[in-house]
């Protein structure tokens, strides 16, 4: 298969306003007669379906909450990134795209990173049209802070809770077209499978968490903006409800999966208190800017932290990159928070934390600066550990984030699938191998409101206008697919919990893919998979039925498409023997122990096929061609 | 610690429900409320007993999805935490919890403490924006807003839409969550074109949705997770009489 990533020709910077120019419009009469699904309402779908329901295409929203207000998005903390350069510290365009590549670690398209980087401005004016509330200095301008691998502040937000205020304004947008009449939202609907016809994505086929019905619907294009799939980890930052089904039976009909064993780590989360752990709690990396990350100079040391003095203390980010100091990207915080408690010098009951330090920050700017920056992540901490940050330094440990890999997809967000679109977490195409903090809320954004809304129209223009009824045999087929996998689940009728089985997962996936990596761990893990994989299909419990709100069957669903991604992220990871971003294999490392990139053979895009039940996937390769930024040893010393 | 749990048990929105009683041990101070009912549910799904349905989803306290009854008050004994960030912690051995789901009747039961809570999407439909399409708009800075109007803004536009503020209340009136989204919008200049049509419209839609009259007792703000004001509702009946008093309102 010949991956076209359909780049358009000349230089970066005209790439975008040429392609605008030169892709077809639908005229604005026939928009009306096109139908898009758009399944997921976060930032990127509900972006997407409020775009597309203004230039007039019909709209039909899925999501499995309650509420399209509900989606993980809501719960992004620190900020957006754009390069408005309104601090006057040298930002531009180029400056957000150079710093994303490099954060990247090289493993990203430099055509979609730049674009990323000139929509981004557009973004926030967006934003704050809609009535966001962003943070504002007394002149009435709007706020900035720095972030995690930028030496400039280019981070808009709204305290800590800025994936919230954009969600909703997103949620306004799409509300706003729900009354216009141009978009139908379906809350509580799971997609399970992805149809097609002709070898073009037609329609989606989905069960209604209520009442169980299986359902066909049909449209001329189909967009997939489900977010990431972390919670194959099982412990991650992502909600319980988080998953990769969509995309993951997408992949199954045919979308090539991109580099999943591309996953972040995020260095300040609150620790693992005991067995009983259902997800983890971020701190948000803003925390950084003013907190300072130690661990005692010696091994075992049990004193209280305010009682070992500061020549007794290892501030290990600062020692080793003074230019980034604790502002280092996360992949290096991570990994250098997990060499120290490797060492023994990790802190609180199991060992397994650093700490992150505010004493100096208060002592320098006083308690109500502090707070007015960070109350409400300081309250959560406290809230969940018991402990009060403004007295004793918070304890933090790297967890599961964000997953950079997703549905390949080309240059339009468009999968190799004609019609069907992967946007926001759920594609693979910016952040490389590693995403830098405020990222994430800028491309879910950037695809929703400012990608999709134009190359859509590309695709549209090209195929015939008449709807396809939704009793085409391929949907039939596909609910039969659907159905059969259900009552498969529901007949096994075993000994064991599905959370059971998704625990054993995630500890295989973190024990072995996650921080560090190497082959024969890879291949203990992979042997491991299938066994959990064979275990599950014969002894998983899923009581009730399908006809009834369920929440064990739906579970039961998500984890069996876990249970296979998990399979596909180990031979993605002992396929690319480098070190890159937040895949970092032991066996290649600099001599100061960072990550070894392999340019010379590396320097592609791994896009897997599937192939067939428990069959070897096919690897495609598509080869990431630098002509803007130089290819260098990351440093941030 | 051991605890009594008297959980809500409901089929489905057309069966009667009922409380059932179960004993839990062996629970950690360290536990969120959720994490104690995963627990619960794994142990029935192993005696194969349908584990006990609720909403949940960030357990951060910010997506809005749980909704918990705990011992008579909307998401439990402490002030401005969502029922998820709740620890066991704030219980003690012995204690015998009781766990309802919202009670409204513009929120259907769906299954035991799920509702529905359509209605707070379709009060938001009904005007809880500002019409500005993708596109088109100026430029972030040309439009400069008070800090102190911004961060009061802030304060009202963080409401979770969890619902705790109709199930807190007497009447299940829904006034603290739709005067919080009034309120953002009215104290911005985004907000200003639409003003007074917004306020209508919402409030309109809040009543057909069958919530009840506020008769400021006050029970909305201190249940709220996250702390909405009552000011928001004050805030909100003058907005929404001085539209009703000028000539071009809607009705």
């Amino acid at each position: 298969m010949l991956l076209n990533s359909k780049i358009p020709e000349g230089p970066l910077t005209d790439k975008w306003t040429k392609h605008k120019f030169n892709i077809k419009l639908v005229n604005p009469a026939n928009k009306r007669k096109y139908d898009i699904i758009v399944v997921g309402t976060g930032l990127a779908g509900a972006s997407a379906s409020a775009s597309l329901a203004e230039l007039g295409y019909n709209v039909k929203a899925f999501c499995f909450h309650d509420s399209p207000r509900r989606a993980h998005s809501i719960a992004a903390q620190g900020g957006i990134n754009a390069a408005k350069n309104y601090q006057n510290d040298g930002d531009s365009v180029f400056r957000l795209f150079y710093d994303t590549i490099k954060g990247g670690d090289y493993r990203s398209r430099e055509a979609n990173v730049y674009r990323l980087a000139q929509v981004s401005v557009n973004i926030i004016d967006q934003c704050v049209a809609q009535g966001v509330p962003f943070a504002r200095e007394y002149g009435g301008l709007l706020a900035n802070r720095s972030f995690g691998g930028a030496q400039v502040s280019r981070t808009f937000y709204a305290r800590g809770q800025t994936g919230q205020q954009l969600l909703l304004g997103a949620y306004s947008a799409l509300s706003r077209q729900v009354a216009n009449g141009k978009v139908q939202i379906f809350p509580r609907t799971e997609m399970l499978d992805l149809v097609k016809i002709d070898g073009k994505a037609r329609g989606i086929v989905t069960r209604n968490l209520i009442t169980g019905k299986i359902e066909s619907h049909s449209a001329h294009a189909v967009i997939l903006a489900t977010g990431g799939y972390g919670n194959v980890f099982f412990l991650s930052t992502n909600a319980m409800g988080s998953n990769t089904t969509a995309a993951w039976r997408a992949h199954k009909r045919g979308a090539l999966f991109a580099n999943p064993c591309f996953t972040q780590i995020h260095p300040t989360c609150i620790p693992v208190s005991g067995d009983h752990q259902s997800k983890l709690t971020l701190m948000s990396e803003s925390l950084r800017n003013d907190g300072r990350v130690w661990v005692p100079k010696a091994k075992g040391d049990k004193r209280k932290a305010k009682d070992i003095p500061d020549n007794e203390r290892d501030y290990f980010l600062e020692r080793k990159y003074p230019s980034f100091g604790n502002l280092v990207p996360r992949d290096v915080a991570s990994r250098n928070a997990k060499e120290a408690c490797d060492e023994g010098r990790g802190v609180g009951p199991t060992g397994l934390a650093v700490y992150l330090d505010f004493r100096d920050a208060i002592q320098r700017d006083g308690k109500n600066t502090i707070e007015a920056k960070y109350g409400n992540l300081f309250e959560m901490y406290e809230k969940i550990t018991g402990q009060n940050p403004y007295e004793m330094p918070m304890m933090i440990y790297p967890a599961i984030h964000y997953t950079m890999g997703g549905l390949w997809v080309d240059y339009n967000l468009m999968t190799n699938i004609p019609g069907l679109y992967a946007t926001g977490e759920c594609n693979f195409s910016d952040h490389g191998a590693n995403r830098l903090g405020a990222s994430a809320l800028m491309q879910g954004l950037a695809d929703g409101y400012f990608v999709i809304s134009y190359t859509i129209g590309d695709y549209l223009a090209s195929i015939p206008i008449e709807r396809i009824n939704n009793d085409h045999p391929a949907f039939k087929e596909a609910e039969a697919n659907v159905a059969g996998i259900i009552t498969k689940l529901l007949i096994i009728k075993g000994t064991r919990t599905v959370d059971s089985f998704h625990k054993e997962l995630g500890k295989v996936m973190w024990d072995y893919c996650g921080m560090a990596r190497n082959a024969k761990g890879l291949k203990f893990a992979k042997e491991k998979i299938r066994e959990i994989r064979a275990e599950f299909w014969n002894n998983v419990n899923v009581v009730g039925e399908n006809e009834e709100l369920n929440q064990t069957l739906e579970k039961a669903l998500r984890v069996s498409d876990f249970l296979e991604l998990g399979e596909l992220m180990i031979d993605d990871a002992l396929n690319r023997e480098e070190s890159c971003g937040g895949h970092f294999r032991e066996e290649y490392q600099t001599e100061e122990g960072e990550a070894k990139r392999d340019d010379e053979n590396f320097s592609y895009v791994a896009a897997w096929e599937y192939t067939g039940d428990n069959q070897p996937e096919a690897l495609h390769k598509e080869a990431l061609e630098f002509e803007n930024v130089k290819l260098t040893q990351r440093s941030y010393k | 610690m051991n605890l009594t749990l008297d959980i809500w048990r409901q089929k489905n929105t057309d069966t009667k429900g009922a409380f059932k009683t179960y004993a839990i041990s062996n629970i950690s101070e360290d536990m969120s409320f959720l994490e104690m009912l995963d627990v619960l549910n794994e142990q029935l799904v192993e005696k194969g007993e349908d584990p006990v349905h609720f909403d949940h989803d960030c357990r951060e306290g910010i997506c809005g999805s749980c909704n918990l009854f705990i011992n008579g008050r909307a998401h439990g004994p402490n002030i401005k935490t969502a029922a998820c960030q709740l620890h066991m912690r704030s219980f003690s051995d012995g204690d015998n919890i009781t766990i309802e789901p919202w009670r409204a009747s513009a929120f259907p039961v769906i299954k035991d403490l799920v509702v529905n809570r359509g209605a707070f999407d379709r009060i938001i439909q009904a005007g809880g924006y500002v019409s500005v399409n993708t596109g088109g708009v100026p430029d972030a800075n040309e439009i400069p807003i008070s800090k102190v109007k911004a961060d009061q803004a802030f304060d009202s536009a963080t409401c979770i839409a969890c619902g705790a503020c109709v199930a807190a209340c007497k009447n299940a009136s829904a006034m603290l969550f739709v005067s919080a989204k009034v309120s953002q919008l009215a104290l911005l200049p985004q907000g200003q074109v639409e003003r007074k049509t917004r306020v209508e419209r919402m409030v309109a839609q809040m009543d057909a949705e069958g919530f009840g009259a506020c008769t400021n007792t006050g029970a909305c703000s201190i249940e709220c997770p996250v702390g909405i004001s009552q000011d928001n509702i004050a805030r909100m009946n003058r907005e929404y009489y001085s539209a009703k008093a000028k000539s071009d309102n809607l009705e």
